[in-house]
């Protein structure tokens, strides 16, 4: 293992090196464009020893990364925003091939109006493309879940694509310490794949993406739904061999800071849920058990994770940097749905904020979390959903 | 019950096959985790018995000029290594193609069940 100092965006096309991808298809956009521009610098110097396709756009992208994974090649893209909106109808392409490409987008506010800084509604706007779903806090642990994904996504109780998300310019284009691996270090966790369920192999002719009748289309769709659930457990188990290995651990399918004895919590994803920290630990010299819940995995939703969170605590602070029009925050949804059918009962209030890379700093993640105590504390729960910031 | 995936040769191979076997119990265990169909024949059944009409080569005027087999749409045609063509009765649809554009006008279009099988080869 040795040390750099990287942005998210080069230490993911790093990651494409250090885990042997073997194809790389990707469409330059803003803040994506330069994890594939990286890797065709390491393409040229030969360090990145895999095919680099260019193609036309993102659609083509995603389709060229399920022709490559369809042979049993290792297939990764990145992408943002517009660009993964573009690839929409080959995501679910891909994800009901059952084909384990790993994409990382770099999280971008959708257009119009045109912005290109961080907001997680694109991925958000995917949540049932059928796509396993990360976000990370560091460069360090956009490295490490990239690798981490393809042994989860290529699993047989798995074999779902997976999606891991990053801050688009708070990651993406800042410099900080990462750990990286060279591919032999690499092999020892990361196995090279071969489909176990089907190929695309001249000698043994197949067709995929025939009709399929009333009779059997339901279920194919449980049997993505199943391989999606078990995604949970699959993860926590690579994550302890990952640890062992390499050192190296992010917190599970939601990382807790000071949780455990903590009587109200702010859920967050993405580089908020590291901004928190400072912010819990300034409440906390003010007297305050609070702590900080950052979600790293979106889908599957980890519900037990969530009720045993929520167990005990007085109120829950949900922060979403993307919005479902209509319904408020997504994760806010979620995470009240998980605990409806228990008697856990928590007081959960929904914020949303950040959009269009707004930044939410330490005064902004206290501010939230002192109108969650004033309304838990006065009994008065007041509005469900909070526009945090709404100028 | 399990699945025997498979493509259909009536329609560019682009449909799902589902075929019942009563083997086992019958359940979603043993589908596989996504469609596909491999090459085989007839799983939709021998889609030539939709035909109306029998093409039928006159062989003794057949010139070997292998337009019917370049003109037929569901490739059903088949040539020997001298061009002599043969119709896979299995499959072809009665369509009535070959016919038409045979230059020495020796395919003649009958009515199902009147030809005389022994005269095909
Ligand atoms: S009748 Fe149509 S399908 Fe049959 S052999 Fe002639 S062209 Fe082909
Ligand atoms: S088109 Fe007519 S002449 Fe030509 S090969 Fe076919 S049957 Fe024979």
């Amino acid at each position: 293992m040795k040390t750099e100092l990287m942005s998210a965006n080069y230490a993911a096309a790093r990651a494409v090196v250090s885990a042997r991808v073997e194809v790389v298809a990707a469409y330059p956009i803003t803040p994506a464009t330069t994890v594939p521009e990286q890797i065709a610098l390491l393409s040229e110097k030969g360090i990145y020893k895999g095919e680099f396709i260019r193609v036309e756009s993102e659609h083509s992208a995603m389709f060229a990364c399920i022709g490559a994974s369809s042979t049993g090649a290792r297939a990764f893209t990145a992408t943002s925003s517009n660009g993964l909106l573009l690839m929409d109808e080959a995501l679910h392409w891909a994800s009901a091939a059952r084909l384990p490409i790993v994409l990382a987008n770099i999280n971008r506010s959708v257009s119009p109006s045109w912005n290109i800084h961080v907001s997680h509604d694109d991925s958000m706007s995917k949540r049932d493309t059928g796509w396993i779903q990360f976000y990370v806090s560091s460069v360090d642990e956009f490295y490490h879940t990239i690798i981490q994904a393809f042994k989860l996504a290529e699993d047989e109780r798995v074999l779902m694509p997976t999606m891991v998300n990053a801050d688009g310019f708070v990651l993406s284009h800042t410099v900080s310490r990462y750990d990286y691996l060279e591919p032999e270090e690499v092999d020892k966790f990361l196995q090279p794949y071969s489909p176990p369920h089907w190929v695309m192999d001249p000698e043994n002719p197949v067709a995929h993406g025939n009709i399929v009748f009333p009779e059997h289309y339901q279920e194919f769709r449980y049997s993505m739904h199943e391989g999606t659930k078990n995604a949970l457990d699959v993860y926590l188990e690579i994550e302890a061999e990952y640890k062992k290995l390499f050192g190296k651990y992010f917190g599970g399918p939601i990382e807790c800071y000071k949780c455990d004895d903590a009587d109200y919590i702010m859920t967050s994803q993405g580089t908020i849920g590291a901004e928190a920290r400072d912010a819990i630990d300034q409440l906390r010299k003010d007297g305050y058990k609070v702590g900080s819940a950052r979600i790293r995995m979106y889908r599957p939703f980890p519900i037990d994770h969530i009720r045993d969170l929520a167990k005990g605590k007085k109120a829950i602070a949900s922060f979403d940097r993307s919005v479902s029009y209509g319904f408020g925050g997504p994760v806010a949804n979620d995470i009240r749905a998980s605990l409806y059918a228990t008697d856990i009962r928590p007081l959960i209030k929904s914020y949303i904020g950040g959009l269009g890379g707004r930044d939410i700093t330490v005064p902004d993640i206290k501010e939230i979390l002192l109108d969650l105590i004033k309304h838990e504390e006065s009994g008065e729960a007041g509005p469900e959903e909070t526009w945090h910031d709404l100028r | 019950m399990s699945l025997r995936v498979r493509s259909c040769r009536a329609h560019s191979g682009c449909v799902l096959v589902v075929n019942e076997v009563n083997t086992e119990p019958e359940g979603r265990a043993n589908m596989p985790k996504t469609s596909y169909s491999k090459p085989s024949v007839g799983a939709t059944g021998k889609t030539g018995s939709w035909r109306t009409f029998d093409p039928v080569i006159n062989y003794k005027e057949c010139s070997k000029c292998r337009t019917c087999w370049l003109y037929c749409p569901e490739a059903v045609i088949t040539l020997e290594d001298d061009g002599t063509p043969h119709i896979d009765y299995d499959y072809c649809k009665g369509c009535g193609i070959c016919a038409q554009v045979c230059p020495r006008k020796c395919i003649d279009m009958v009515r199902k069940g009147t030809r005389d099988e022994e005269d095909e080869e």
